[in-house]
């Protein structure tokens, strides 16, 4: 599904390289989870694969399904059917909630060749996925995002991710700022979407949100270089020891 | 020569080309007596300081080609009583009758000796050349060649919905309308269309106590039209009024607003939205006067601006010895789309009362970058995004209509604007 080999990433407007030559490889229906220590480049990767601008690639690539990334334009590589749920979900004011759900679900369609869906099939589908989350009929109205409080802004992106349906979904720390309760949520939401067709990369400090979405694979990942990949396992060694002994390793 | 016969000399130019019509005969007179005093605006005056009004003062108006590209009206769908003026002449033809429940409507051309406008024409203008001069409305009082005289009794069932067309390249038109409400009486107007290459437009509305006045213009969207406009209100106690200006294209516009409050608690919200690309320049200028207590003022005035496009804003709230509990707000935006449009902005309070509460507000920036990533990771093409985040940038002005199929209309317009828009 998601090939990443070797990939280098420097800014765009300072001489600061932040992905040193990472390589990973996520197999369709696979959940990956990356960890790694703060500005150890976990964000830096997930906005380069989206399309983010500010980035330069010097070297390697990524591809999906065998297409080239890195040389599509953001909203291609969403038609694609790839979704990143930000770590900060940007508010948008004067764009309802409803309205941007909609112009998006169109958007992809439409570049997909597909026919864009009826008013009234978009409010059945967003009323029943807005349920499953508890997101209530008031939050759909408001503008994106604005005036959220920092769970609701994780449970809009699984809003998001939902609606859209991708198939390479990247979850950055979208269990930083949720309780218990809408982390169980969240979970669910993420788990019911988990099918053989569908992969996730879900970005994370906290094996407590792996206990909900079981990895296959778990990432350790400092200072822009995958430096170890193992098992659940590796998550729980994390956070019974943090990430010392890990360094200490490689070097 | 010296700043007073510099003025002098300007509108004797002006004038030379101009006949005065005979109807309303009284109120002419005094608008000239008023205009010989003021002579005509230069750019040297502080209040054209952003905006120089040589093509406005020259003899003769410069052509505007028509517009190719022929837009669907707007509010077409709307049940309202529709008023057609071609190059700035009333055309009854092409009209419906003058004829609407709780409203008289007469044509200013043809306007009798005795008319009930005979007091009213130029008053409110009059009362507006203070503390500020305003040239250009008093000779449009002087001069004005047609318009509407509009009598509201009671409430009109429907709205008014004049539409300006424009044959002729250089068509050179003064028009102005008197909308008198009586207490209690409501009206919508609508306005569209370019009306001329050079158009000078009054409007004169006299609120009564408690009546409602909604006012709905787009200023539509030739390149190279020039247009100065006025709107004088005047409002008596409770009474509300509310406009909002849409502007897309013309190479020069300054629209003014006059607005006071004689009574308390009446409420005046006006709003513009302008959008110009590449030769345009757009002047708003707004002077509220609170002369009463518990009135509420508001102003929001957006502009989205590109390819060199100059945007100007000049606002100010006075609020009277007396006038406590006024409750003033303004804001004034542009979105600046590149580098080389500019935004010109002189915000302005000056409180004589000590219970009052005003605010004001002036930026100026570009589209959002991380908002154009967010919503281009969600699937939407890049012009796609830059047209839903132009058109919540405009979302506040749009806010200020009430009736939601006019701001439906409005909002069509102004994606009809921006799909052509789009390099
Ligand atoms: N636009 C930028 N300007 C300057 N530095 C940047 C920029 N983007 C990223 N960085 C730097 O790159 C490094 C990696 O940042 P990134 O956000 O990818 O880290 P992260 O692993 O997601 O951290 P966290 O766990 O705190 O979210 C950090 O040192 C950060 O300061
Ligand atoms: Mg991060």
């Amino acid at each position: 599904m998601l090939e990443i080999k070797n990939l280098h990433v420097k800014l765009e407007e300072e001489d600061k390289q932040i992905l040193k030559g990472v390589t990973l490889s996520i197999g369709a229906g696979e959940v990956h989870a990356i960890m790694g220590p703060n500005g150890s480049g976990k964000s830096t990767l997930s906005y380069v694969l989206s399309g983010r601008d500010g980035y330069t690639v010097t070297d390697g690539s990524a591809t999906l399904d065998g297409a080239d990334l890195l040389e599509m334009d953001p909203e291609l590589r969403a038609a694609q059917g790839l979704f990143l749920a930000f770590q900060y979900p940007v508010e948008i004011p004067g764009v309802g909630n409803m309205t941007f759900l909609r112009t998006a679900l169109n958007a992809q369609r439409k570049t997909r060749g597909e026919p864009e869906i009826s008013a009234g099939d978009f409010l059945k589908l967003v009323r029943e996925k807005a349920k499953n989350l508890k997101i209530d009929a008031e939050m759909l109205k408001r503008p994106v995002n604005v005036g959220f409080s920092g769970g609701e802004k994780k449970r809009n992106e699984i809003l998001q991710m939902a609606m859209l349906e991708p198939k390479m979904c990247i979850l950055d720390e979208t269990d930083s700022g949720l309780d218990v309760d809408a982390m169980k949520l969240v979970s669910e939401g993420v788990n019911a979407l988990r099918s053989a067709g569908r992969s996730f990369l879900v970005i994370t400090h906290y094996q407590r949100l792996l206990d909900h979405i079981k990895p296959d694979v778990v990432h350790i990942m400092a200072a822009g270089r995958i430096i170890k990949t193992g098992g659940p396992e590796l998550a729980l060694e994390v956070e019974n020891n943090g990430y010392a002994d890990l360094l200490a390793e490689v070097k | 020569m010296g700043a007073v016969s510099v003025k002098a000399e300007a509108l004797m130019q002006r004038l030379a080309g101009l006949a005065r019509p005979s109807e309303l005969a009284a109120p002419r007179e005094a608008a000239m007596a008023r205009l010989a005093g003021m002579g005509l605006p230069s750019k040297r005056d502080e209040y054209w300081q952003y905006t120089d009004p040589a093509a406005l003062n020259a003899t003769v108006a410069l052509p505007a080609a028509l517009a190719v590209d022929d837009d669907a009206a707007l509010f077409g769908a709307l049940d309202a009583v529709r008023l057609v003026f071609v190059d700035g002449v009333f055309d009854a033809a092409a009209s419906d009758d003058l004829a609407l429940a709780g409203v008289t409507i007469s044509r200013l051309a043809n306007a009798p000796d005795g008319h009930w406008a005979e007091t009213a024409y130029g008053a409110l203008e009059a009362l507006g050349q203070t503390p500020i001069a305003r040239p250009w409305a008093t000779l449009n009082t002087a001069y004005a060649t047609d318009g509407l005289l509009i009598h509201v009794t009671g409430k009109a069932q429907k709205p008014l919905s004049i539409t300006y067309l424009r044959r002729d390249q250089l068509t050179d038109a003064i028009l102005h309308h008197v909308i008198k409400l009586d207490a209690g009486a409501e009206l919508t107007l609508l306005e569209q269309g370019p009306a001329a290459a050079r158009l000078n437009h009054v409007i004169e509305v006299d609120l009564g106590t408690s009546a409602r006045f909604h006012h709905i213009r787009a200023q539509g969207r030739d390149m190279g039209r020039r247009a100065v406009t006025h709107i004088f209100a005047h409002l008596a106690g409770e009474a509300l009024f509310k406009s909002f200006t849409l502007t897309a294209d013309g190479a020069l516009t300054r629209n003014e607003a006059v607005i006071t409050f004689a009574g308390p608690n009446a409420k005046a919200h006006i709003a513009g939205a302008a959008m110009g690309d590449g030769a345009f320049h757009h002047d708003d200028t707004v002077f509220i006067t609170h002369a009463a207590e518990r009135c509420e003022s508001r102003q929001v005035f957006k502009k989205v601006l590109k390819h060199g496009a100059v945007g100007v804003f000049q606002g100010k709230i006075l609020v009277k010895k007396g006038a406590q509990k006024t409750d003033g707000y303004q804001i004034s935006q542009a979105l600046l789309l590149d580098d080389g449009s500019q935004f010109l902005a002189k915000p302005e309070l000056e409180i004589y009362a000590d219970d009052v509460k005003c605010s004001h507000g002036s930026t100026s920036g570009a589209i959002d970058d991380t908002a154009l990533f967010y919503l281009r990771s969600r699937g939407v093409p890049l012009r796609a995004a830059q047209s839903l985040l132009i058109l919540a940038f405009l979302a506040d002005t749009i806010a200020e209509i009430e009736d939601e199929a006019i701001a439906e209309d409005i909002r069509a317009g102004l994606e009809t604007w921006l799909a052509r828009h789009e390099s």
